[in-house]
């Protein structure tokens, strides 16, 4: 048997080595999230939803409010690529400034997730004990009180309006994340990474900033893509039964509601902006999905 | 190999640790340990899972407070003295090697950032020097300068441990607590990351305290071995007579567990079969605590709780028995 089997040499230096080119982590990023064409896909349907959003208004001849009651309801033609609605408005237009108000909330909803959701999680966790206690029951009351009741009593002090939703949200809407970054800090930092950070005599700022928050981001960044559309869901839904935006003002739920008002007759009203808010909410959620496998070291194949 | 005289570099006096259980209930992971650590020695610690070996050495080195006891080290008393500067500084001195190499590592950080994270938070190193020295320590390690921009989950649980010990080494301590720092790994890797101790040992005059449970690996490496059984030290002799001559009747039974190398020899191998299983740790009663499993069992055991008394010079036991 002996003289079927030859002895390979293996240099010393090659024992250690390790064959994966070195990249560094934005462009393992960016490669593993190539590689999930949806994701990619998601991306730059986003970009430009955004771009229309931000440019289709300035560049168009009509206003959103501009009334014209010798075109209404006509369908979609090539002065008016959406149509237009009951008082002759360019729909095109209306879409893409509804847009706006949904991406604006989205990004109100992100930005509150980011800042306050994480920082009260992470404070919750970290100090523990009775603070700790004390911060989650003020939680549970929170997510006790239904949130119709919230905007509902807000609208008795507030203006109807953008802001006003804006406040609703800042309520509640950090919620979650809150809770999920407590849950991942709690099970972190008693891992031996931090344990041996302690040792070294690294302060707690660091751990914090070094060790706990860069391993939470792949939750962080995927509850805040599905908070996105869920935030402009709750502002479409808000819109629709009547208490959010008000008219001349659009947003997808106002345009939504007026459109299904008349979906027999004049389906295009309705179908343009229900599109925008499916490819919004969808494409924010695979997205998010994406960059959470991007996001994390440990998914490379 | 150590004389009345010498100076312990670690002094731990009844050391306790206790941890409350729910309601009204405490886990007494750690009950009254004394021990001394000498310089350039290995003290090996064994004991089954669960009887407050970890516990003891992250009380130890300050990850947890002790709920009574000294810990000295240097003649220095550490554990309440201290400020918050020397606290950071003595973190200098003393370093731990971790169990898990997958969980010990920072799955979002460079091994070059781990390493040097040490002489990051004492600001020791900075630049081209940082960068310097944390490939000096890898070459130590037996790991080179292409290693350092890798992630952690690059490496195999080897190399891993490896890294583990650089970090360690970054600060350049003089007395390092290995908690189970092969137990992870595979049989040949072991040798080599134990190996790798020992030289470094040698190299730069360290102290361990090495915590394990396979024996034999605990026999290679330390100077001084001592057995723990739910949270109190039971023997404490050098590893030499703790093999050949044991007597503590736990000891005993622990180490007729070791299977030997030898099929001839290890079917006529006389295993001391111990008697009912571990007590609730929460919930013990009076006496020596391991007078229920104990063959030698009287009624002075299961009253009082054996002190440790040095039965032979250098050779102490906590068993009324021994003698």
């Amino acid at each position: 048997m002996d003289e079927l089997f030859v002895r390979v040499h293996v240099d010393e230096s090659e024992k250690e080595h390790i064959a994966h080119p070195n990249l560094t982590a934005f462009q393992e990023g960016w490669l593993r999230l190539k590689k999930n064409k949806a994701a990619v896909a998601s991306l730059f349907t986003l970009i430009a939803i955004g771009l229309l959003a931000l440019l289709a208004p300035v560049f168009s001849a009509y206003s959103y409010k501009e009334t014209n009651y010798d075109i209404i309801y006509q369908v979609p033609s090539i002065t008016h690529l959406f149509g237009t609605d009951q008082f002759g408005r360019d729909l095109w237009v209306r879409t893409w400034m509804g847009t706006r108000i949904s991406l604006l909330i989205a990004f109100v909803a992100a930005f509150l997730d980011l800042t306050v959701g994480v920082v009260y999680g992470a404070v919750s966790a970290l100090i523990g004990g009775k603070v700790d206690a004390v911060m989650q029951r003020f939680i549970e009351i929170l997510v006790g009180i239904p949130h119709l009741i919230i905007v509902i009593l807000l609208m008795m002090i507030m203006p109807a309006g953008i802001w006003t939703i804006v406040v609703a949200l800042s309520i509640t809407g950090w919620v979650n994340m809150a809770r999920l970054v407590r849950a991942e800090i709690l099970k972190l930092k008693n891992q031996e990474f931090v344990l041996a950070a302690r040792v070294l005599g690294t302060s707690t700022s660091m751990i914090i900033w070094k060790h706990l928050i860069p391993n939470t981001v792949g939750v962080i960044v995927i509850n805040a893509m599905f908070t996105i559309p869920s935030a402009i869901f709750t502002e479409a839904f808000l819109s629709f039964i009547g208490i959010g935006m008000q008219e001349p003002k659009a947003s997808l739920g106002v345009l939504i509601n007026n459109g299904y008002q008349v979906l027999r007759n004049f389906p295009h009203v309705l179908i343009f902006p229900a599109i925008v808010i499916v490819l919004i909410m969808v494409c924010f959620s695979i997205l998010g999905d994406g960059l959470r496998d991007a996001l994390d070291p440990r998914m490379r194949k | 190999m150590m004389s009345a005289e010498k100076k312990p570099l670690l002094e731990v006096k009844h050391l306790k640790k206790y941890f409350p259980v729910g309601k009204n209930q405490t886990l007494k992971a750690v009950r009254d340990i004394s021990l001394n650590l000498y310089k350039g020695e290995t003290l090996g610690l064994v004991g089954e899972s669960g009887c407050g070996k970890s516990t003891f050495g992250r009380t130890v080195i300050q990850l947890y407070e002790p709920t009574e006891g000294t810990i000295i080290y240097e003649g220095r008393e550490i554990n309440n003295s201290l400020s918050k500067a020397e606290r950071h500084e003595f973190t200098r001195k003393m370093q731990m090697i971790f169990q898990d190499p997958y969980a010990s590592l920072n799955p979002r950080m460079k091994v070059m950032d781990i390493i040097a994270e040490g002489m990051d938070a004492h600001g020791v190193y900075k630049g081209q020097e940082r960068k310097k020295k944390v490939i000096e320590l890898l070459e130590t390690v037996g790991l080179s300068e292409e290693h350092a921009n890798r992630f952690p989950h690059e490496f195999s649980g080897g190399q891993r441990q490896r890294v583990g010990i650089a970090r360690a080494l970054a600060v350049d301590p003089e007395f390092i607590i290995c908690d189970e720092p092969i137990s992870a790994l595979d049989v040949s890797i072991q040798a080599q990351v134990i190996n790798l101790l020992k030289e470094l040992q040698k190299k730069r005059d360290l102290t361990y305290l090495f915590i394990a449970h396979d024996l034999s690996m605990v026999k290679h490496i330390s100077d001084r071995i001592g057995v723990m059984y739910l949270g109190s030290m039971v023997e404490l002799t050098d590893s030499e007579t703790l093999f050949d001559d044991p007597v503590h009747p736990y000891t005993q039974a622990l180490l007729s567990a070791i299977p030997i190398p030898d099929p001839d020899v290890e079917k006529s191998r006389n295993r001391i079969m111990l008697e009912g299983s571990l007590p609730d740790p929460i919930r013990l009663s009076e006496g020596c605590l391991f007078a229920g499993r104990c063959p030698y069992a009287e009624d002075l055991c299961r009253k009082n709780t054996p002190e440790m008394k040095e039965v032979r010079p250098g050779h102490f036991a906590a068993c009324h028995k021994a003698k």
